[in-house]
């Protein structure tokens, strides 16, 4: 039904997608607890440099990646220096744009899920002894959960569909950058491409509809649990 | 035991100036609801800093603020049941009656497990979530929660008021007991004097009572 070519698309995508989505929930996880249970100035600044994807065009959160993480830019070429990592033109490199671009939807769920976890419970935790991390770790995180796992799901749907930042950041490169989104407008560009773009948007279709049935029994296990 | 608390807490449009010395084993606090009496409990438990005062438990310096002490309520180890129970409703109720243990302090000599469910006759509901217990037995782990973790003293914020008659009648016997078995002094507040006098033998008001 497939080529090979978009076989390759295909799992590359969920490669991209999947570490993408993996390496920014801890980080997320964090910075939605900050905005949520935080009392620090600069909480406003912290709160709009995390939008900031949101409301950039991608084409300028690509750039600007480009301009950092490529390997002549301050960040890029220290990593490569220093631990031999290569981001620019590379699969990796597509799933930070990917990471990028989703943080601020995976951020702004478990922020409202952490928000809503009662404070009561958290003092109450308190009084029986526990320091915070472990308040955090036996409260509020597993209360939080359902929305940790709405947020990774949007996240996921939002790291699947990235086009503008990733084609800018690290071009469309066949097997090694060219994720779905990008191998089905190669196929718009090209004479007789309709057939190839036609496959590629069903698979998408069936992708995301895996992604929130899975959500969907994950959350309801989570619920049985609770 | 002796408990001695002074304490003044300002808030826009409230004024609250509380003193007590007692060596009791139990002592109510009572007052109209409003007075502050859960404001008392709150600072107590380190939940609250007040704007002046010094609160101390047997020796131990929990509040002093011309010294600079406000222990967090981590350190103090002063068990509170509170109005709402306040279960984890994700843990089972043996995994809430036990949370705290784990913060307790390592030398023996803590009730057990089985001592604290037969005291307030919850042993039959340990593997059971908190959503599934009414409202006398959710009051009944909490107090079991806080007694497990081997306070100093026990905070209890009207234990009673969210119940009906039936289940304040059930459930007060639990509290009288527990105050005899535990050993351990106790805060109780309510705006009810007749409920306040059968659990403590001292009664402090607060406000205009």
């Amino acid at each position: 039904m497939f080529t090979e070519a978009e076989w390759a698309a295909i799992a590359l995508s969920l490669k991209v997608t999947s570490v993408a989505v993996l390496a920014t929930l801890p980080p997320a996880i964090a910075v939605a607890w900050l905005l949520a249970r935080g009392r620090f100035r600069g909480r406003i600044v912290l709160d709009a440099l995390v939008h900031l994807p949101l409301v950039l065009p991608p084409v300028v959160t690509g750039y600007l990646l480009l301009v950092a993480f490529g390997r002549r830019g301050p960040v890029g070429a220290a990593l490569e220096q220093c631990c031999g990592i290569v981001l620019a033109f590379r699969w990796t490199g597509a799933a930070l744009a990917a990471g990028i671009m989703a943080f601020p939807l995976i951020v702004r769920a478990i922020r409202l899920s952490i928000e809503a976890v009662d404070r009561r419970l958290e003092d109450a935790a308190a009084t029986l002894g526990a320091p915070r991390a472990a308040i955090f770790a036996t409260v509020t995180l597993p209360l939080a959960l359902p929305g940790i796992l709405g947020g990774a799901v949007l996240g996921f749907a939002k790291a699947l569909g990235e086009f503008g930042a990733t084609i800018t950041f690290v071009s469309n490169i066949p097997g090694e950058t060219q994720t779905l989104p990008l191998a089905l407008y190669a196929y718009t560009q090209v004479p007789g491409g309709e057939t190839g773009a036609m496959r590629l948007a069903l698979a998408s279709i069936v992708i995301a509809f895996g992604a929130v049935l899975a959500s969907e029994w994950l959350a309801r296990r989570t619920r049985r649990g609770a | 035991m002796s408990l001695s608390i002074a304490l003044r807490v300002e808030r826009p449009g409230f004024v609250l100036d509380f003193v007590l010395a007692t060596e009791a084993r139990a002592v109510a606090l009572h007052g109209p609801s409003g007075a502050g009496k859960t404001t008392i409990l709150n600072a107590v438990a380190g939940l609250l800093r007040p704007s002046r005062g010094r609160i101390v438990i047997d020796g131990a310096v929990l509040t002093d603020t011309a010294a600079g002490i406000h222990l967090p309520p981590q350190k103090r180890r002063v068990g509170y049941v509170f109005q709402d129970a306040r279960l984890f409703p994700h843990l089972s109720v043996r995994r809430n009656l036990l949370y705290g243990t784990r913060f307790a302090p390592r030398e023996p000599g803590g009730p057990s497990l089985e001592a604290v469910c037969d005291c307030l006759g919850i042993g039959h509901l340990l593997d059971r979530r908190p959503a599934t217990l009414s409202g006398g037995e959710a009051q009944r782990v909490a107090m079991g929660r806080a007694w497990l973790m081997r306070p100093r003293i026990l905070l209890m914020d009207e234990p009673l008021a969210a119940l009906d008659e039936a289940r304040k009648r059930e459930t007060l016997p639990f509290i009288v007991r527990m105050r005899d078995e535990m050993g351990l002094p106790i805060l109780y507040v309510s705006h009810q004097l007749d409920e306040a006098r059968q659990v403590a033998a001292e009664i402090a008001p607060v406000g205009r009572a």
